[in-house]
């Protein structure tokens, strides 16, 4: 590992090699959900805050489950309970969480930089679950772990993007992932939400009008959920949406023969994704889940698994 | 902190012949072959294991199956050590439960490895047996553990470390005895 | 008596750019001359400094009365003066607004105790709520110099048309925050690349250039003075060159914020969250251009302090604006004078007649007019530091920035309200 990683903001700042790495060692990880004994006790007597502003139950269950399969203790704030509601700031609310002494905090966040922000107040680490609009990496990490998997490799591959990626924060950590390993990007939606701007995010993307345009000849396909109403825009009709961008079986069909389909969850059947489809052959979408596991352990071992920084000595391995 | 070769404990040779002569006890202290399993704790501890099998095979015919444990996440000191180790997968493709293990390990020191390897083992099923095969026990013991099949028996001092090199992995092939010098 | 001795005369109004001398005597210029005499007058040692009419700020925020905690009138006057502004207008948008005489005398009574002159702006419609209009008559005669909602804009057309024709009569200008309320709704920057990447709602350029057609019109509808606040876009610029070209009664301003950096430079940092938000390099070469071809009239801070527990929160969160009062001089002389842009005489217009011709004064330094005085320096080195600040607030953009060029001295009234305590002028 080059050199140590101190939080996990967001993908852009990452190397391939740092990327690369990461992906590599979530195979043990990988592995150990196949075990009949998950739980180990490599982060015993060490503590995760789980700082959730946006309500989330996938993520933030699956960063649990990293952090317990590793005997690490779980904090859990939740953003309905939490004293937000009451007036108290986010630098305050992590304070007390801070307070507390986590080893780390996984922070969900619905404002972009929210995570930087904290990180620049706080001595411990700072994973970003995902900020406003901003970045999603511990997801894109799981979506290049299954596509990985399932293709033998990330490199150049042809990647579509469908719906709305102006809001998307899963679909721009994606860009930035996979655009280190060359790939190039189709991406396709609502044009309000498909925007020029989008193209400069990086080398060899994309827009076109229509799916089956970007469908044609892809390697993965990345299916993003459907968010209908939007704060200060007119809402968009169900129907459009399903007309013009609805992942069928037969516009599918347009992509190569072993085409996968990846989806960050949840899903909404029937809207953005023919249930066929969604329980197709071409779906990853329960690997990308169990991945994402494995991800989140090797990233909290990495962060958290060793001396606390500036604690370290050098010993020799045993 | 630096590192001098003192002395060469086996050659090629001798490893060889010690391979071999582990091999047989192993069969004849368990009765034959089929029920065992070599699962090899990485890293050198694995082509010790291919190695064992072979022998075995050699030996009266069965073909064991050999498996990989990798201890990174057994380990009792990750939060003292810097930089932080790099986990590699544990292979091991048949299942454990009921199975006569010989857990195969190039050097047995303080026993802490081999405390790992036995949380990761029992992470993965209930073996009927667990034992040890070592090529080097050095002595220095910090746990209650001991090793059923052991290659030599060498004398260390704490600033001692017993390197195995192996073909597999090191492009060599022999054991040193070497010293930590400030 | 005061005798500034040795200075380089800078003065727009007469086109004086030479070594002169100036006298003064009470609240008034006595005389201006090479080389002027003045037994028993203090001495103010003025060689290799610029000695101009006293810097006019037409657009600031002092948070007095309601946001004590980012600002008073005492503090925000005293960072002014050390911007070398002598008069400063404070917009309306303070806690109650002030769109009634009664808050307008507190400002002033508050004032009177200011170093620097402070000339209040008058709320538009009551509450500055776009609905009704706010007692602007009744303000004139407490003090108000000009009419706002900033903070704002003007709600509608229909409210702007009402005020414009009641200001014309009243012989006030009006001054507009011009900006598309339903395009800015959420944004918290210019929309573009940046914005896109950086995961921020972001507004694009129309949002401005829509309200300030729409102004224009209504301007030329009513023949009301219209000025424009904070200026940030080509498009705008554009608008107000063709109008000034039809004769239409239009002014401008910019800050110098937006002449010096653009949406590249946002990244979480609340201390680049301003409304109007930077803008992009296209804007920006645009608004330099205005500077040099007059289409700008004036260059005025909107220092707009928020504490720095207001400003510690997440981007989306954080209030817009930043201070500007004592890096004015410094942004537009880096910006503009020492990259030969503009001309210094012009840099100080931007500052003084630019400024008095909208409030119907004049800045001059001659004989008989009154003694505010600007001294700065255009190759100081020094370096800004907003914790040092005067001003309660520190959300600057430019802190840690260094700078050739400073104001050195402010006088008002023939008194001199602030002086730069390390003086190492260079020679020439």
């Amino acid at each position: 590992m080059p050199h140590r990683l101190r939080h996990l903001l967001g993908i852009e700042p990452l190397s391939a090699a740092q990327i690369a790495d990461l992906l590599e060692q979530a195979k043990p990880f990988q592995e150990i959900q196949r075990h009949p004994l998950k739980k180990l006790a490599t982060l015993r007597g060490k503590s995760v805050a789980l700082a959730f502003f946006e309500p989330s139950t996938r993520t933030r269950i699956s960063f649990a489950t990293a952090a317990t399969r590793l005997g690490a203790d779980t904090m859990q704030l939740q953003a309905e309970a939490s004293s937000l509601q009451k007036g108290e700031s986010l630098l305050d609310t992590v304070w007390t969480l801070d307070a507390m002494k986590p080893d780390c905090i996984v922070m969900r966040h619905r404002s972009s930089g929210a995570p930087h922000f904290v990180a620049q107040h706080l001595e411990i680490p700072v994973i970003n679950a995902g900020d406003g609009m901003h970045e999603h990496p511990t997801q894109a990490l799981l979506d290049a772990l299954t596509i990985r998997d399932r293709k033998g490799t990330l490199e150049g591959l042809r990647v579509a993007i469908i719906g709305d990626i102006l809001h998307s924060r899963v679909a721009r950590s994606n860009i930035h992932l996979l655009a280190k390993f060359g790939c190039r990007f189709t991406l396709v939606g609502p044009a309000m939400w498909v925007p020029r701007e989008l193209e400069d995010l990086a080398p060899h993307v994309r827009r076109v009008a229509r799916i089956e345009e970007a469908l044609e000849g892809t390697d993965v396909v990345l299916v993003l959920r459907v968010q209908l109403e939007r704060l200060h825009e007119p809402a968009l009709p169900l129907d459009e949406y399903i007309h013009l961008y609805q992942l069928t079986p037969e516009r599918l069909h347009r992509a190569k023969p072993d085409v996968i389909v990846l989806h960050p969850g949840p899903m909404n059947r029937g809207v953005e994704i023919d249930p066929v489809v969604a329980d197709g052959p071409h779906s990853c979408i329960l690997e990308q889940v169990t991945n994402g596991v494995a991800v989140r352990m090797n990233l909290l071992y990495v962060l958290i698994g060793g001396p606390p920084l500036g604690m370290e000595e050098t010993h020799a391995a045993d | 902190m630096r590192v001098v070769e003192k002395e060469q404990v086996m050659g090629a040779t001798e490893m060889d012949r010690t391979i071999q002569r582990l091999g047989h006890e192993i069969v004849e202290k368990s009765g034959g072959a089929g029920n065992l399993v070599l699962i090899g704790i990485r890293r050198r501890g694995v082509p010790l294991a291919q190695r064992l099998a072979k022998a075995i095979r050699a030996i009266d015919g069965s073909v064991v199956p050999v498996g990989t444990l990798d201890i990174t996440l057994y380990r009792d000191d990750l939060s003292l050590v810097a930089p932080q180790p790099v986990v590699h997968s544990t292979e091991i493709p048949f299942s454990v439960d009921d199975r006569d293990v010989v857990l195969v390990d190039d050097v047995l020191y303080t026993g802490r490895t081999v405390r790992a390897a036995m949380n990761g083992l029992f992470d993965l099923g209930r073996p009927k047996r667990v034992r040890l095969c070592v090529l080097i026990d050095r002595g220095h013991r910090e746990l209650p553990i001991e090793a059923t099949f052991v290659g030599r028996y060498v004398q260390t001092s704490d600033t001692e470390i017993i390197e195995v090199r192996l073909e597999e992995v090191d492009r060599e092939e022999r054991v040193m005895l070497v010293e930590r010098v400030p | 008596m005061l005798l500034i001795k040795g200075g380089r005369l800078v003065d727009p109004a007469s086109g004086t750019d030479a070594r002169l001398d100036v006298l003064i005597e009470g609240e008034r210029i006595a005389q201006v001359a090479p080389a002027v005499s003045a037994p028993g007058a203090e001495v103010f040692d003025a060689s290799g400094l610029c000695v101009a009419p006293g810097f006019i700020d037409l657009h600031c925020h002092l948070r007095e009365p309601g946001d004590e905690l980012s600002e008073t009138i005492e503090s925000g006057t005293q960072a002014a003066a050390r911007g070398g502004f002598t008069a400063v207008c404070c917009m309306p948008n303070t806690r109650p607004v002030n769109d009634n005489a009664s808050v307008t005398r507190f400002i002033l009574d508050r004032a009177a105790r200011a170093p620097v002159r402070v000339w209040p702006i008058g709320a538009a419609s009551q509450g500055s709520q776009g609905e009704a209009l706010a007692e602007i008559a009744a303000m004139r005669r407490a003090g108000i110099v000009a009419v706002s909602d900033d903070g704002r804009p003007i709600a509608t057309a229909r409210l702007l048309r009402q005020v414009m024709d009641y200001c014309r009569s009243l012989g006030l200008a009006v001054v507009d925050h011009c900006e598309d309320s339903s395009l800015a709704a959420g944004a918290v920057m210019r929309e573009g690349t940046h914005s896109v990447r950086l995961g921020l709602r972001g507004m694009p350029a129309a949002t401005e250039s829509i309200a300030v057609a729409r102004d224009l019109q209504l301007c030329e509808l009513t023949g009301c003075r219209l000025h424009i606040a904070h200026l940030s876009t080509r498009a705008s610029l554009e608008l107000v060159r063709q109008a000034k070209q039809r004769g239409l009664p239009v002014t401008c301003e910019v800050t110098p914020h937006h002449l010096t950096l653009t949406d590249a430079d946002v990244g979480y940092n609340t201390h680049f969250k301003m409304n109007p938000p930077l803008g992009s390099e296209e804007d920006r070469q645009a608004l330099l251009e205005g500077l040099a071809d007059g289409t700008v009239d004036a260059v005025a801070t909107d220092h707009a302090p928020h504490a720095p527990a207001l400003k510690a929160v997440e981007f989306d969160r954080a209030p817009f604006g930043v201070i500007g009062f004592e890096t004015a001089l410094a942004l537009v002389l880096d910006q503009c004078v020492h990259t030969g842009r503009i001309a210094l005489l012009r840099a100080v217009e931007l500052f003084t007649t630019g400024p008095a011709r909208l409030l119907g004064h004049t800045r001059r330094v001659a004989p008989g007019e009154v003694a505010d005085l600007t001294l700065f320096s255009t190759d100081f080195s020094w370096t800004f530091r907003a914790e040092e600040s005067a001003s309660r607030s520190r959300n600057s953009p430019f802190d840690g920035r260094s700078f050739r060029g400073a104001p050195m001295a402010t006088i008002v009234a023939g008194r001199i309200v602030w002086r730069r305590q390390r003086q190492s002028a260079a020679a020439g």
